[in-house]
C-alpha cells in the first residue's frame, strides 16, 4: 500500500485547499463563540461548547480510579499501615521500591518500615503495589500529577512524603509520630533519619546529598 | 520382607518401615507438619492421611507401619478432602499474619493450602490470642499464634541435643509451645529448632526482618567453621543492596548429609557467617597504600624469583592456612616447596583448641586440616584432638596414606617459622589468612614488620596480620570459589562458588596460579588448574 497518496488536481491548485481549512477553523470558532454566549444566558445548555482547561492554574478533574502520586496510609495514632511485606517491592515490575523493615515494639504490629523509599524516575504507574498491597497501606489517590524535578535524587521520595503527601522535600519539621520523626536543625537532620540511615553507610551519601537544599522540587 | 502397592506402583521395603518413609524411597511426596526423618514419630498432625484398602478409614502415613499386600493412595478425592479437614482445623487459630511472619515463602501452611486448601472458610468465631514474639533465647522468637503444636521443637530438644528446654503447656486450644521455668533455649544446636518448624511459630533472631525467603537464591557448600564438614546451604541476595546493610549472605541453613550431619549444624556454623560480608580486605595495599594486582603480582614474583636464583630458599617462611581448599593448599605446595624448593612451609599454627562435643563440633576450627595434611603441609597427622569416633555412617579410611611429603623432616611449624623470622634466619614470609597477632602477641609481630624484608599477607578478612604486613593481598572466602575441603573423617567434599569474590579480591588458586604464570617456574600449559588440582581421588564425596 502506498504510503503516500497523490494528490488530486483540486488539491494541487492549493487555493480551494486553504479556503477550506480557513472555513473549518472559523466555523468551529463561531460556533463555540456563539454557544458560550448564548450559554451565559441559559441558552441551548443540552449543546456542548468546546472547552480548554487553563493548566495548571485551572487542574483538569482526574477520574476516580486515575492512578497518581503514591502514599502510604497511617494507622489511626499516626505510625504507617505498612508492616513491611515487601510485596509492593517484590511486585514491582520497575523495581523502584526499596524497603527496609525493622522490629516494631508493639509484638501485635511487630514488623514495620524502617526505610520504605520510591523512585518515581524508575516508577511505571503500573498500580501493582496497590494491588499487592494486603494491608491496603499503599494507594496511588494523591491527585499529585506534577512529579517533575531539577535532579533524578529529587525524584526519590522517603516514608516522610510518602505517608504525608503535603510535605516536600526538604523536610523542615516532620509531623509524623514514632519511628519517623525528624527535623532539619542547621542543615542536619535529626531524629529518626539518624537511626534510619546511619547504619547504611552505603546509601548514607546518597542522602547526603539529597538533603544538602540544592535539589527544589518544582510545584 | 513385606510388598505393598503405593499408587499403583509397588514396592518391597524391610519390616517395620512406615508408609510415609515406603513413599518416600518411590518419591511419593506425603504431606507432614510432625514428622521428621531425624525425630521420633508423634502422629499428631494428621496431615499425612492416605487411605489404606480395606480400613474403615484414612490413616496416617507416618505412624502406620507397611504390611504385605497393602494398597495405599496418596491422592484422591477422599484424602485430599481429609487432609482439607485437617488443614481447617490447624488454621482455627492460626493468625493471618503471613505479611508479617519471616516463614511466609517458605511455610508448610501455606504450601499444602495452596493444594488442599478450604478456599471458602467457615470459621466464624474468636479467634484464640497468644503470646507474639517471644525471644526463647539468643536465637530463636516464638510466635505462640502461629504454633500448630507438631511437637517437633520439643523433639528436637528432647532426643537431638538431649536438653529438653521446651515442652507443650495447657490444654485444648490454649495448648502452648514454651519453655520450662528457669531455662533458656540455648544449646549448641538451638538454630535447628527453626529449621524443623514447619511453620512460623519458630523463626531465626539473626535473619529476622533481614529479606523475604522468596529474594534468597541458595548455594551448596560446606560449613568452614570446624573440622567436621557440615553440609550447608548459603542463602545469599546480590540484587538487593538496602537489605542488611548490603550484606550478601542472609543466612546458612543445613543441607541433609547422612554421612556427616544428617539434617543438623551448630549454632556456631550457622551464626558464623558475618565474615563473608564483614571485615573483607577490598583492595590490595602495599605499605599501607593500594595498588594493583598487576603490580603486587609482578614485584612479588620478582622478588620470589631472585630467591630462587640466589639460592636463599632458606630464608623464605610460608604459613599456609588450613582454611584453604584443597587444590589451593596443592598449588600452594607446588609453588614454594617443589618449585622454589622452600622447606618452611606448614599450616600448623600454635591455635588453641576450641570447644567441641561428641556431635558435630570439633575442636579443630579449620575445615580442611586433612587436606593441609594430605598436600603435605601440616606433618603426617593431625595435631589437635580433631578425630573422633565417627558419628554416622562409614569412614573413609586411608586418605593420608601416599600422600605424605618427602621432606618430612626438614619441615617445622609455623611456630619455629616465627622464631627463626625473630632470630633473622627468615627475612622473607608469606602469610595465609593467619591472625598472626591473635596467634604470637602484638610485639611479636610489630618485630617481624620491622625486621623482615618482606612480609606478605594473604587472606580475606582484616586481622593483626593486615594490619602489620607490607604488602596486603585481597582473597576471597569459600562461599566465593570453587574447591574441596577434607573433613576430620577424611571426607573430601567439593562445594561450589556461591557469589564473585568482593571488590578486588581474588581466590587464593586465581593468586597463585598468576604467581605461577609471571615466575615460569611452570609453563602456563602446565600450571595446575584448580579443578585438576590434587588427585581425583580425594575429590569426590558428597558435595
Amino acid at each position: 500500500m502506498p504510503r503516500k497518496r497523490e494528490l488530486t488536481f483540486w488539491e494541487q491548485i492549493y487555493i480551494p485547499e486553504i479556503i477550506r481549512g480557513v472555513w473549518l477553523t472559523s466555523a468551529h470558532f463561531f460556533r463555540n463563540l456563539f454557544l458560550h454566549t448564548v450559554h451565559r444566558f441559559g441558552l441551548f445548555k443540552d449543546l456542548p461548547a468546546a472547552v480548554t482547561f487553563q493548566y495548571p492554574e485551572q487542574p483538569r478533574p482526574l477520574e476516580p480510579r486515575f492512578r497518581s502520586r503514591h502514599r502510604l496510609t497511617v494507622r489511626e495514632e499516626g505510625t504507617p499501615r505498612c508492616v513491611g511485606c515487601m510485596l509492593c517491592e517484590t511486585v514491582c515490575p520497575a523495581k523502584c521500591i526499596t524497603i527496609v523493615a525493622g522490629e516494631h515494639p508493639d509484638p501485635n504490629v511487630e514488623k514495620y518500615p524502617v526505610r520504605f523509599d520510591i523512585d518515581l524516575g524508575v516508577c511505571v504507574y503500573c498500580g501493582y503495589c496497590v494491588e499487592a498491597c494486603p494491608e491496603d497501606a499503599i494507594r496511588m489517590d494523591t491527585d499529585i500529577l506534577d512529579i517533575a524535578a531539577y535532579s533524578r535524587d529529587a525524584m526519590k521520595l522517603d516514608i516522610h512524603e510518602l505517608m504525608d503527601p503535603k510535605l516536600r522535600k526538604p523536610v523542615a519539621e516532620c509531623q509524623l509520630k514514632f519511628p519517623h520523626q525528624c527535623a532539619i536543625h542547621g542543615n542536619q537532620i535529626e531524629g529518626s533519619w539518624e537511626s534510619v540511615y546511619g547504619s547504611h553507610p552505603r546509601e548514607s551519601e546518597d542522602r547526603d546529598s539529597r538533603f544538602r537544599g540544592n535539589d527544589k522540587v518544582v510545584e | 520382607m513385606p510388598t505393598l502397592t503405593i499408587d499403583g506402583k509397588q514396592i518391597t521395603v524391610d519390616p517395620g518401615t512406615t508408609v510415609i518413609q515406603a513413599a518416600e524411597s518411590m518419591g511419593i511426596f506425603v504431606p507432614r507438619y510432625c514428622y521428621h526423618p531425624g525425630l521420633s514419630i508423634a502422629g499428631n498432625c494428621r496431615i499425612c492421611l492416605v487411605e489404606i484398602e480395606k480400613a474403615p478409614k484414612l490413616q496416617i502415613a507416618c505412624n502406620t507401619p507397611v504390611a504385605d499386600g497393602m494398597v495405599v493412595r496418596t491422592n484422591g478425592q477422599k484424602v485430599e478432602q481429609g487432609r482439607q479437614s485437617v488443614l481447617e482445623f490447624l488454621l482455627i487459630n492460626h493468625p493471618l499474619d503471613c505479611p508479617v511472619c519471616d516463614q511466609s515463602g517458605e511455610c508448610d501452611l501455606q504450601n499444602f493450602y495452596m493444594q488442599y486448601g478450604l478456599y471458602d472458610p467457615r470459621f466464624k468465631e474468636q479467634k484464640v490470642k497468644k503470646t507474639k514474639a517471644v525471644p526463647l533465647g539468643p536465637t530463636v522468637m516464638l510466635d505462640a499464634e502461629r504454633c500448630i503444636l507438631c511437637s517437633r521443637c520439643v523433639r528436637f530438644t528432647d532426643e537431638i541435643t538431649k536438653t529438653g528446654e521446651l515442652g507443650i503447656f495447657n490444654r485444648g486450644d490454649q495448648s502452648e509451645i514454651g519453655l520450662y521455668p528457669g531455662k533458656e533455649l540455648n544449646n549448641k544446636y538451638s538454630g535447628n529448632v527453626v529449621d524443623v518448624c514447619p511453620v512460623g511459630a519458630l523463626t531465626d533472631r539473626d535473619f529476622r526482618f533481614k529479606a523475604r525467603v522468596w529474594y534468597l537464591s541458595s548455594s551448596p557448600s560446606v560449613c568452614n567453621g570446624c573440622s567436621q564438614g557440615c553440609n550447608i546451604d548459603i542463602h545469599y541476595v546480590t540484587d538487593r543492596p538496602h537489605l542488611a546493610g548490603g550484606a550478601r549472605v542472609m543466612r546458612v541453613k543445613p543441607r541433609y548429609n547422612a554421612e556427616v550431619n544428617q539434617w543438623w549444624i551448630c549454632d556456631e556454623g550457622r551464626y558464623g557467617y558475618h565474615f563473608i560480608d564483614q571485615g573483607r580486605l577490598r583492595k590490595v595495599t602495599h605499605r599501607g597504600v593500594e595498588t594493583t594486582w598487576e603490580k603486587a603480582l609482578m614485584e612479588l614474583a620478582g622478588a620470589l624469583g631472585r630467591v630462587k636464583e640466589e639460592n636463599r630458599q632458606g630464608q623464605i617462611g610460608v604459613i599456609p592456612s588450613a582454611q584453604l581448599t584443597t587444590e589451593e593448599l596443592f598449588l600452594i605446595r607446588k609453588l614454594f616447596v617443589d618449585s622454589l624448593g622452600i622447606s618452611q612451609c606448614d599450616a600448623r599454627v600454635p591455635e588453641k583448641p576450641g570447644t567441641s562435643d561428641d556431635f558435630l563440633i570439633k575442636a579443630d576450627k579449620n575445615p580442611n586440616t586433612a587436606g593441609a595434611v594430605s598436600a603435605g603441609l601440616a606433618g603426617s597427622s593431625f595435631d589437635t584432638p580433631a578425630v573422633r569416633p565417627e558419628p554416622f555412617g562409614k569412614l573413609r579410611a586411608g586418605f593420608v596414606e601416599g600422600r605424605r611429603p618427602a621432606t618430612q623432616d626438614e619441615r617445622c611449624t609455623a611456630a619455629q617459622i616465627i622464631d627463626r623470622c625473630l632470630a633473622g634466619q627468615i627475612n622473607v614470609l608469606w602469610v595465609f589468612g593467619h591472625d598472626l597477632v591473635k596467634l604470637f602477641g602484638e610485639q611479636t609481630v610489630k618485630k617481624l614488620s620491622q625486621e623482615l624484608e618482606l612480609f606478605v599477607f594473604q587472606g580475606s578478612n582484616e586481622n593483626g596480620s593486615s594490619r602489620y604486613a607490607h604488602w596486603v593481598l585481597p582473597s576471597a572466602v569459600y562461599a566465593e570459589k570453587d574447591g574441596a575441603f577434607t573433613n576430620c573423617h577424611g571426607l573430601a567434599q567439593k562445594f561450589t562458588k556461591a557469589f564473585e569474590p568482593l571488590k578486588d579480591s581474588r581466590a587464593d588458586s586465581q593468586i597463585l596460579t598468576e604467581l605461577f604464570e609471571r615466575l615460569a617456574a611452570v609453563g602456563p600449559e602446565q600450571a595446575v588448574h584448580p579443578s585438576t588440582g590434587p588427585a581425583p581421588d580425594l575429590i569426590g564425596g558428597s558435595g
